[in-house]
């Protein structure tokens, strides 16, 4: 399985790409290029916000183990 | 009979001094349970210390109520220290209270101070031992009560800032005897299996009594062996338990640490949203800025009048080809003069020219005959007029 990309170290690479870009110091190729990697990196953020799935639940212990189950608040 | 009469103020004042001689009186530690408790807006407390037959008057300076650990309320069993004295004007005695504390808390109080400086020198509590609470951790372990508000409280928080939140609760019991010991577990059991990338543990608030577990030390070893980064969350505000010292980070209350520990998924959309803006922003900034570096080279004169250039070449072309033909026609000129004096020169010396006088040239072989040896008899030569030759016979 793909390992699942870090949210922290997404995020910052794409704080570092704006960082980059506002600067202006990069020629119009290279522009075009951190531009690209950089909405990919903020979708790939997204992705992560977006594909969490929720999930409440309550560890239980049995006599073989401890098992997980859907927790409900009342 | 003559009666001698003293006066109040007198036998108030003889009394009080009895008082104030008597060593035990000034000296003393008085249990009973708070009642008629009055917070004076001077900071001052009133209240009245009673058990089931009697009851004192009781009064604490800021100076001391300042120093309390806890607010004291009616109904509360408390233990007093301090000295009984007069009041002059009412008539009444009452305790000057100097310290107060919770009954029955005094050995637990101890019990806490203890643990806390023994744990602090070991370094359990050291800022450099904390670990980081991580950015946004996928799982967050909860080891709480499984009823009551706390886990509710944590639960709608987290799902508030983040709907798509996992939380995986521990229940434990947190309080009682062997609340220690469940709670230790907990933490190993979540380290162990790795259950969690963060935990947070939590109780409502309760008495120094009902929050002992998280002052025992079986509970602070665990905080301080687990991998996974903590956030304790007990009792109120006010509280600090050991756990809170031990913990990576303490948070006032159940609620804040769901807040500490979960981020705000709309804050973060905000921001990447944020972050996409500065990229379109700084990419249509540099085409803008090239744009203009375009436009002001296509100001160039070379640009703007691209025959210019061209046109003063064929000028300068132009200007060669006419110096050029000028040099060509004078050598000509000069050629020309040169030759009609040669041939001038060369006509006066042309035999020609002598023979328009009426002379002709013997030739032979059209060559001409300059002397009489070059000639016999009989032979034929050619004679050269100016307007022909015509075959002649020597005699």
């Amino acid at each position: 399985m793909k390992e699942e990309p870090n949210f922290e170290e997404t995020i910052k690479n794409l704080e570092q790409i704006a960082n980059e870009l506002e600067k202006g110091d990069l020629n119009l190729d290279e522009s075009v290029a951190k531009f690209e990697q950089g909405m990919k990196l903020s979708k790939m953020c997204n992705d992560i916000l977006e594909g969490a799935e929720k999930r409440i639940s309550i560890l239980i212990k049995k006599d073989d183990g401890v098992t997980e189950e859907n927790f409900n608040v009342e | 009979m003559d009666y001698k009469a003293i006066t109040v103020t007198d036998l108030n004042k003889y009394i009080k001094d009895k008082v104030a001689g008597d060593e035990i009186l000034n000296n003393v530690l008085v249990k009973g349970e708070i009642s008629n408790f009055k917070n004076h807006y001077t900071g001052h407390l009133y209240f009245t210390l009673k058990d089931d037959n009697s009851l004192i008057k009781c009064i604490m300076f800021k100076s001391f109520a300042e120093r309390l650990k806890f607010i004291p309320k009616d109904g509360m069993k408390v233990m007093v220290f301090g000295t009984v004295s007069v009041f002059e004007r009412d008539g009444v005695y009452q305790i000057y209270c100097k310290a107060m504390q919770e009954e029955g808390m005094g050995s637990l109080y101890k019990a806490y101070e203890e643990l806390k400086l023994k744990l602090e020198k070991e370094g359990l509590f050291d800022a450099r031992n904390k670990k980081k609470i991580p950015f946004m951790p996928k799982v967050i372990g909860v080891l709480t009560s499984q009823t009551g508000s706390v886990i509710k409280d944590i639960i709608n928080v987290s799902t508030r800032r983040n709907p798509n939140v996992y939380i995986r609760l521990f229940p434990v019991p947190v309080q009682g005897e062997g609340a220690g010991i469940k709670i230790a577990e907990a933490i190993k059991y979540m380290n162990d299996k790795k259950l969690a990338d963060i935990l947070i543990l939590a109780r409502g608030g309760g008495s120094l009594e009902d929050l002992w577990p998280f002052n025992e030390e079986v509970v602070a070893r665990a905080i301080f062996e687990s991998n996974l980064p903590i956030i304790s969350a007990v009792g109120h505000e006010t509280d600090f338990t050991i756990a809170d010292f031990v913990a990576d980070l303490r948070a006032p209350t159940p609620s804040a640490a769901a807040e500490l520990a979960v981020t705000d998924i709309d804050e973060l959309k905000l921001k990447i949203l944020g972050y996409n803006n500065r990229l379109k922003l700084a990419l249509k900034k540099k085409v803008e800025l090239m744009r203009l570096r375009y436009e002001k080279c296509m100001m160039a004169r070379v640009f703007k009048e691209p025959l210019q250039r061209i046109n003063e070449q064929y000028i300068r072309i132009d200007m060669l080809v006419k110096s050029l033909q000028h040099n060509i026609i004078n050598k000509y000129k000069d050629r020309k003069s040169e030759m009609i004096t040669l041939v001038s020169k060369l006509d006066s010396l042309s035999p020609l020219k002598t023979l328009t006088r009426g002379y002709c040239i013997a030739q032979i072989g059209g060559k001409a005959v300059k002397s009489i040896n070059d000639v016999k008899k009989d032979q034929e030569v050619d004679l050269r007029f100016i307007d022909g030759s015509k075959k002649a016979k020597i005699l």
